[in-house]
């Protein structure tokens, strides 16, 4: 493995998932997503569960309150943040998040235009005879 | 002992049974021979356990030149059934033999060729190249190699015990579901395939880590070279595709072992979602290969024309564009399944777009060799081949994203030519080209140039020979994988094809004389400069081999081309100071993982349970004890270091 | 100026990042695993994306809102959620040397793993006793497949949780033992996010 030849950089660039060098702040850090990943979470069990959003929404609603989630995850326990350091990790993230987003869009408008298209299964088996 | 019995050797059928009788010979020989000549000491120091990215890589190569070998066997018994088997006549190949093998030709030289080719070639050259020690992992690095050679060895077992997968190399459903496909051909596609994926996987993300964390000291971005740069968007492309191939060979599993049904006829299956999601990988999979493989004539091409590369940012953007773009195309590899025109339209237009960026880079190429003091040596010619060869390629490929196109051309020969075409003009003969090129790094003396030569001529006329014909006889409406065919007026094309298949089979040979020759005769061709081509990037400025470090002092970079810079301004100083470093020792880990893979692999293969989770426990427990022993290192001083390079600065003078 | 040649040097704020040679040991093996991470969330995608397309084929069989408990999969969300929260605690623990507050949060965050796991089998014996086993439709062969794989990997964190504890122990805190840790809570928090995704397409959309 390459020599550790300046440890000085240690603090200039972050790795994804570590705190800052000043720990004395991560607790709070956890703490606080936590509270507010408790508050989501509860928040989409009450969408999903009740009538409190308009029917057709709750998709969508449930959709933002997970990215919220995720997003709440990503702050607040993996450190992910925008700063200077963080680069490679926001890039990786970045080019990570739009290859499963091009999948399952993908995958979900190919198959819906192919079920569209498909003769219905009944209609097979009535050519089979 | 599950499903295995003696009935697996297959006796009754002359053509595998020579096969089988060959290749166990030839395997067992080897093992022989390096027994009494007491070479396993030596292989297993130097070889075996390394975790060296130079002797992987080494590893690598070889891998894909033997099974070069096998894939190209596979072809010319295609090809020669398809000379005679017209009109009434059947052929010598019955249709569940020629079935395996144009499975297993496919598999074997995209899996087993290509891809060990272009990741050996990266895993050699980019440290070298970024000025640094090794890979970000070597251990990982290790491990990633002996699992992709796993998968080799149960693709090749299946030859002599069992059987292959009849289903074509992307095995689609439903035929490879267990109704279709009951025997163990299937198996030993998708566990040979899953192992050596998960080796893919890891070293494409050691290969990202080490591009983007570990660089000498000044090699901003923009200083990489243009091979660093193609083998990192490579190497996102692999981590970003393979888990694709992983989960979907892995719900085909499912659906064979455990009565899933993903892809089944009933209960609720989709056949058409494994088509979505195998070429979701399929189509990132060839950018894959091809971006290295441009990588390498961008070397070779600046090298030999004497001048810095044309257009530098803008093979960046364009190699990037094409790593993004690979993402946006995958459904034209099945326009005619029914997707409906808009759909059809996106695709198709994606597919069109994405041959920009790919014309930039050859404008780049051209530009670079105009007026440039163009030297032909055999790299160089190879990747003039690659210009021409490829466009043609590659220009069949835009028809065929026209999608009213594409439905006439689907899965015709005038496809199997097109993919050829792309794939042999550009990464067979990218990997020619940086064989050739890199040779003389890795061992210390050039190639013979005279053999180099016809091995190129011969590919190239044989090439041509053997696929433009099939280009005709796609467009007359001739179907891939036939194993005979009524129509006599085909015929001639077939025969002209068999030509150019046996004069590519020269091809081989000469490639096969001009290593075995030039080991012979390297005193003639001993390089002790570092530097035979008079090249501009880092790699050719250590000795030939390099030390096992790489470089005593990390090289300070200051521009763009390091190297040709250090030789501008008066040649390269020795360092003033040597820092003592320290250097990962060996470590069996990878080689003991792949061989409790193999176990495991053929186990779950044959339903041998036992055997399965006892091969799949000592994987686990090969993990936890490699993972809990103290990691070893040892150190090279600096004395020895500055001893070194002062002796190799004797040695060159 | 100059290319950097000494740790001093390296502090120069003019110098780019992408500049200053290789990077230091801890921060390549980090991005190397958020590496693999991303990886496995792409495979998780694939997954998803089957689940997505076949979540209406329940063949005539039961569907997700006729199995799924959501007081049940509340209970495994919040075991999952503390046990994310208690593994931060237990890595910065770590970080400052404070042992005893280390082998508390580990054994927190394996007693939460652990019953969320246990909760998950007991949910899939109970979908199987009732005749809803993954090869009784597409909808249930993805379902079983995309949850149980999460399952999965949360077994091998309890595994990996249960060596780290042992080499920490018999080794210390040295700086490799914290690398794998620091790998380690990467780990578990995807874990938790994949979680999130999960409970929100398949269980929370399901039950409707």
């Amino acid at each position: 493995m390459t020599e550790n030849s300046h440890p000085e950089a240690d603090s200039i660039e972050h790795a994804p998932g570590d705190d800052d060098t000043d720990h004395s702040g991560s607790i709070l850090s956890y703490t606080v997503g936590l509270i507010f990943a408790l508050l989501l979470t509860g928040a989409s069990f009450i969408v999903s569960q009740t009538h409190l959003l308009w029917a057709p929404g709750v998709a969508a609603g449930l959709a933002v309150l997970g990215i919220a989630q995720m997003g709440v995850h990503l702050v607040f326990f993996l450190h992910i943040s925008t700063g200077r350091d963080n680069t490679n990790n926001v890039v990786a993230l970045t080019f990570g998040l739009l290859i499963v987003t091009l999948i399952m869009s993908g995958s979900l408008w190919i198959m819906a235009n192919l079920n569209m298209n498909m003769v219905p299964p009944s209609a097979i088996m009535e050519m089979q005879r | 002992m599950g499903k295995l019995s003696w009935d697996a050797i297959p006796i009754h059928q002359p053509i595998p049974m020579a096969a089988s009788l060959f290749v166990t010979f030839a395997v067992f020989g080897t093992l022989g021979l390096v027994t009494w000549k007491r070479w396993w000491p030596y292989l297993w120091r130097e070889w075996l356990t390394s975790v060296d990215h130079k002797r992987i890589g080494v590893m690598y190569v070889l891998l894909a030149l033997v099974l070069l070998l096998r894939g190209f066997i596979d072809a010319i018994m295609m090809r020669s059934q398809l000379a005679i088997a017209a009109g009434g006549a059947a052929g010598y190949l019955p249709p569940e033999h020629y079935d395996q093998i144009f499975s297993a030709h496919g598999t074997i030289m995209i899996f087993f060729m290509a891809m060990p080719f272009m990741i050996g070639l990266m895993n050699f050259v980019v440290p070298l190249q970024l000025g640094v020690r090794d890979v970000a992992f070597p251990v990982l690095n290790a491990i990633s190699f002996w699992l992709t050679a796993s998968g080799a060895l149960l693709v090749n077992v299946s030859l002599v015990i069992g059987e292959f997968a009849r289903t074509g190399w992307l095995a689609y459903p439903p035929l490879s579901e267990l109704q279709f496909s009951p025997g163990v051909g299937v198996d030993y596609y998708l566990w040979a395939l899953q192992i050596s994926g998960i080796g893919t996987l890891l070293a494409g993300i050691n290969m990202v880590t080490t591009i983007l964390k570990l660089r000498a000291p000044g090699m901003s971005y923009m200083r990489m070279p243009v091979f660093c740069w193609t083998a990192l968007a490579s190497s996102m492309l692999i981590v970003a595709a393979f888990p694709i191939l992983t989960a979907t060979f892995g719900m085909l599993l499912l659906d064979r072992y455990v009565g899933m049904h993903f892809f089944t006829n009933g209960g609720g299956g989709n056949v058409m979602l494994y088509f979505n999601l195998i070429w979701a990988w399929g189509h990132p999979e060839v950018y894959i290969l091809i971006l290295p493989a441009f990588g390498i004539f961008s070397e070779v091409i600046a090298t030999f024309s004497g001048k810095a590369l044309f257009g530098y940012r803008s093979m960046v953007l364009a190699t990037l564009a094409i790593c993004v773009l690979s993402f946006m195309v995958w459904l034209h590899h099945f326009f005619t399944m029914g997707a409906g025109a808009n759909v059809n339209a996106f695709f198709g237009i994606m597919s069109m777009i994405i041959a920009v960026p790919t014309g930039v880079k050859l404008f780049n190429w051209l530009f670079t060799l105009f007026r440039g003091r163009i030297r032909y040596e055999v790299p160089l010619l190879w990747a003039i081949g690659f210009m021409v060869t490829f466009v043609i390629g590659g220009v069949t490929g835009v028809l065929m994203a026209v999608p009213p196109a594409d439905f006439v051309l689907h899965n015709s020969l005038f496809l199997v030519a097109h993919f050829h075409n792309v794939i042999i003009g550009g990464v067979l003969f990218g990997a020619m080209a940086g064989y050739n090129y890199w040779f003389p790094k890795a061992f210390g003396f050039t190639l013979d140039k005279r053999l180099g030569l016809i091995s190129f001529w011969c590919w190239l006329i044989g090439f041509y020979l053997a696929f433009i014909p099939l280009y005709l006889v796609g467009l007359l409406g001739m179907t891939r994988r036939m194993q005979h065919y009524a129509d006599l007026s085909w015929q001639p094309y077939m025969i002209v094809a068999e030509a150019g298949a046996v004069i590519i089979l020269c091809g081989i040979v000469a490639t096969i004389a001009q290593l075995v020759i030039s080991i012979r005769t390297r005193e003639r061709r001993r390089d002790r400069s570092g530097d035979p081509w008079n090249a501009r990037t880092l790699e050719w400025s250590t000795a030939s081999p390099p030390p096992g470090y790489n470089f005593a002092v990390l090289p300070q970079v200051k521009s763009l081309d390091a190297f040709w810079s250090m030789k501008q301004q008066g040649g390269i100083a020795l360092p003033q100071r040597y820092d003592s470093i320290e250097i990962p020792k060996n470590s069996a880990n990878g080689f003991v993982t792949a061989f409790f893979a193999v176990v495991t692999g053929f186990a779950l293969i044959w339903h041998i349970w036992w055997m399965a989770i006892l091969g799949l426990l000592c994987a686990a427990l090969t993990l936890f004890a490699f993972g809990w022993i103290k990691r070893v290192e040892h150190e090279v001083s600096g004395a020895q270091l500055a001893e070194a390079d002062r002796s190799r600065l004797r040695g060159s003078t | 100026m100059n290319a950097p040649s000494t740790a001093a040097d390296f502090a120069e704020p003019s110098i780019p990042l992408s500049a200053r040679g290789p990077a230091p040991v801890r921060i390549v093996v980090a991005y190397g695993f958020w590496i693999f991470l991303l990886s496995d969330i792409i495979m998780f995608s694939a997954l998803f994306a089957s689940y997505a397309v076949l979540s209406g084929q329940t063949a005539g069989g039961p569907s997700g809102h006729d199995l799924f408990e959501l007081r049940h999969v509340g209970i495994e969300t919040l075991c999952l959620l503390f046990s994310s929260y208690t593994c931060g605690l237990g890595v910065l623990a770590v970080e400052r040397r404070r042992m005893k507050g280390f082998y508390v949060a580990f054994a927190l965050t394996f007693v939460l793993g652990a019953t969320f796991l246990g909760l998950e089998v007991s949910e899939f014996a109970r979908m199987i006793g009732q005749g809803a086993g993954p090869s009784r439709s597409a909808f249930l062969s993805a379902f079983f497949s995309l949850v149980g794989l999460h399952g999965v990997h949360v077994s091998i964190g309890l595994l990996w949780m249960c060596f780290m504890t042992g080499q920490i122990t018999v080794r210390g805190p040295l700086d490799f033992v914290r690398r794998r840790l620091l790998c380690f809570s990467l780990f578990w928090h995807a874990l938790d996010i994949i979680w999130v995704a999960l409970l929100t397409m398949v269980y929370l959309m399901g039950a409707r």
